[in-house]
């Protein structure tokens, strides 16, 4: 499984980046929120379907991309309504996370 | 095979090398390969199979128990019905459960549990032990409930789970007489998929209006408004479908009579070509064996934490069996996102950890309209410690404007990508 050095590494870097809650990241916090996604955007979902994958994409796109869900400047059906849904700190968490799983 | 062969093998085949990598994150269960028995193989059990195999990189041993062998959705079977999917569509299999995900897949119906023993009671005799156990039974009907019901979904189908009675109601629909008059039942809230039985008068209607176009379709709805997408479904009925959909609020069914095709409701008799009447539901009767009070008689309460059955440790219910949190519909979409919940959290329980203390879950249900023409309804959903429950984020989910033609093709990449997130 290819996923688990850099399943490590978020891991550290996440309990890192938010010393109060250490156990945020081991109990796989980004992780599960990531997988609200993937209902959608499953992980093996195929290239040419109208709901891609996430997993990949830089963290920089992904969040330039759900800001401009959040704030309307992107046209769309639904990710709007989800993307406001999240804090900045838990899109921070998504996105780190579907970049770190290419 | 035994248990204690069944786990060696187990332990065997997961090929992962050690924790090590995740040192400071994991912590070795305390005995052998912990075991976890999922029944249900529909959105929430098999979504819960494969994520606890998935997460776990193959560290608990997991038993799906499903008492049929294959797959069929109900997301898209109504369109089966109107004939512009066919049972191809939405029948899958569970072979990539056991071949990629190594999961033990037992095509078995689970008859009890025996809570004390920790062992499920299967059909033909076997037993088999857990440490954990995760029930996605999803819903039992209640035709007690209607006079005259009970025993006759052949001749007055439900379709509500999806397979032989979906074939069943769409080859009723085709035999219906030009003229003829289509009756659609609607039990009182909660039921499965708030707004399922609407989006079935949509495109019954659009069949009938490019097949039948002199055929009726009458919605009696137990309830005294739309569920869900009111005004959305309410624009169709009114408009698209003015001439033949005819919407009665307030029309709780009391008798049917088979025979005759009669239905009698509170005030009024009514004579339908089919008759398809969604009976009234419960969790699936499978939860019984808990031997815990279900709400209203019904629904299984869970801690959202862990969706373990309150009053029954060590058992994690989910979907359409649960009690829901507030404006928490049962839906197919749902019951996946409660699934992943629960493995993570049993995950975390198997190790001796403390589960994800901020869960979040989000639910999106699609309508079709007509055959291309799609409305959403969404919300999100966020883990409120002071309530002990979801809570819907406020200013986040919403509606579609109007049914449009993009959804349309993400409803059915929707229905794909769910599929794939939990078989494959
Ligand atoms: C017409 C229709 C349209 C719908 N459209 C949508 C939609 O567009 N989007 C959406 O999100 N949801 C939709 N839904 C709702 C969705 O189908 C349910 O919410 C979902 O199936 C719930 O998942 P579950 O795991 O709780 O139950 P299910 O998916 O019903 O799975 C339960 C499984 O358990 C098995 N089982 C039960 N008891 C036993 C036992 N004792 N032993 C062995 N196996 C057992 C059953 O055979 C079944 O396979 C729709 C429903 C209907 C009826
Ligand atoms: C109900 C299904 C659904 C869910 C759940 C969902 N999305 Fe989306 N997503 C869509 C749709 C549909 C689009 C296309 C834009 C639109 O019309 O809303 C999209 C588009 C996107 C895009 C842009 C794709 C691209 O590369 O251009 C990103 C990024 C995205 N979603 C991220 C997310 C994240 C992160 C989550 C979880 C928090 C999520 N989505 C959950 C349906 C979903």
């Amino acid at each position: 499984m290819t996923g688990q050095f850099t399943l490590a590494a978020l891991c550290l870097l996440a309990a890192a980046a938010h010393a109060s809650t250490p156990d945020a990241a081991c109990t796989g916090h980004a992780r599960n929120l990531a997988a609200n996604c993937t209902t959608c955007h499953a992980a093996d979902s195929h290239d040419a379907s109208p709901l891609p994958r996430l997993a990949g994409q830089t963290k920089a796109e992904l969040l330039q991309k759900l800001h401009a869900f959040r704030t309307g400047e992107r046209a769309a059906t639904v990710m709007h309504q989800i993307a406001r849904g999240y804090t900045e700190e838990q899109l921070e968490l998504i996105a780190t996370y579907f970049a770190a799983h290419p | 095979m035994n248990r204690r062969k069944f786990l060696k093998a187990f332990s065997l085949a997961a090929s992962t090398p050690a924790w090590s990598g995740l040192a400071g994150c994991a912590a070795t269960p305390a005995h052998g390969t912990p075991h976890v028995i999922v029944i249900g193989g529909g959105f929430g059990g098999a979504t819960a199979a494969k994520y606890l195999r998935m997460w776990s990189e193959g560290r608990i041993a997991v038993t799906l128990i499903e008492r049929e062998a294959h797959f069929v959705s109900c997301p898209i079977s109504n369109l089966v019905i109107a004939g512009l999917k066919n049972m191809a569509d939405i029948t899958a299999d569970y072979d990539k459960l056991s071949k990629r995900w190594g999961v033990r897949v037992v095509i078995r119906e689970a008859i009890s549990i025996d809570m004390d023993k920790r062992r499920v009671h299967l059909a033909g005799g076997e037993r088999l032990g857990f440490d954990r156990i995760v029930l996605s039974p999803g819903v039992d009907f209640m035709p007690e409930q209607v006079e005259g019901l009970a025993g006759n979904a052949e001749r007055i189908p439900h379709a509500w789970k999806a397979g032989p009675q979906t074939k069943l109601l769409r080859r009723q629909l085709e035999a219906m007489p030009d003229g003829g008059v289509f009756a659609l039942h609607i039990p009182k809230t909660p039921y499965r998929c708030p707004p399922g039985p609407y989006e079935r008068a949509c495109v019954v209607a659009h069949y009938l209006r490019t097949h039948k176009p002199r055929a009726k379709l009458l919605v009696l709805d137990s309830n005294s408004e739309i569920q869900s997408k009111k005004a959305l479904f309410a624009h169709a009925f009114d408009g698209l479908y003015r001439k033949i959909i005819e919407y009665r609020p307030d029309s709780t069914l009391v008798s049917v009579d088979a025979k005759g095709l009669r239905a009698e409701l509170e005030f009024d008799t009514i004579r339908g070509d089919v008759l398809n009447v969604i009976p009234p539901m419960r969790a699936g009767r499978l939860v019984d064996a808990l031997g815990i009070e279900l709400v209203n008689g019904r629904w299984v309460d869970v801690d959202w934490l862990t969706m373990e059955a309150r009053g029954a440790p060590g058992v994690h219910v989910l979907g359409d069996a649960t009690f829901p949190a507030p404006t928490m519909p049962k839906s197919g979409h749902i019951a996946n996102q409660q699934a992943k919940l629960a493995a993570a959290a049993i995950i975390e329980l198997l190790a001796g950890r403390t589960p994800d203390s901020a869960p979040m879950l989000i639910n999106t249900c699609y309508s079709f309209v007509d055959d291309r023409n799609v409305a959403h309804i969404s919300s999100v959903h966020r883990y409120d410690a002071g309530e002990k429950t979801f809570l819907p984020v406020a200013g986040a989910g919403g509606l579609s404007a109007a049914a449009n033609e993009a959804e349309g093709r993400y409803a059915l990449a929707w229905a794909q990508n769910i599929r794939t997130d939990m078989l494959d």
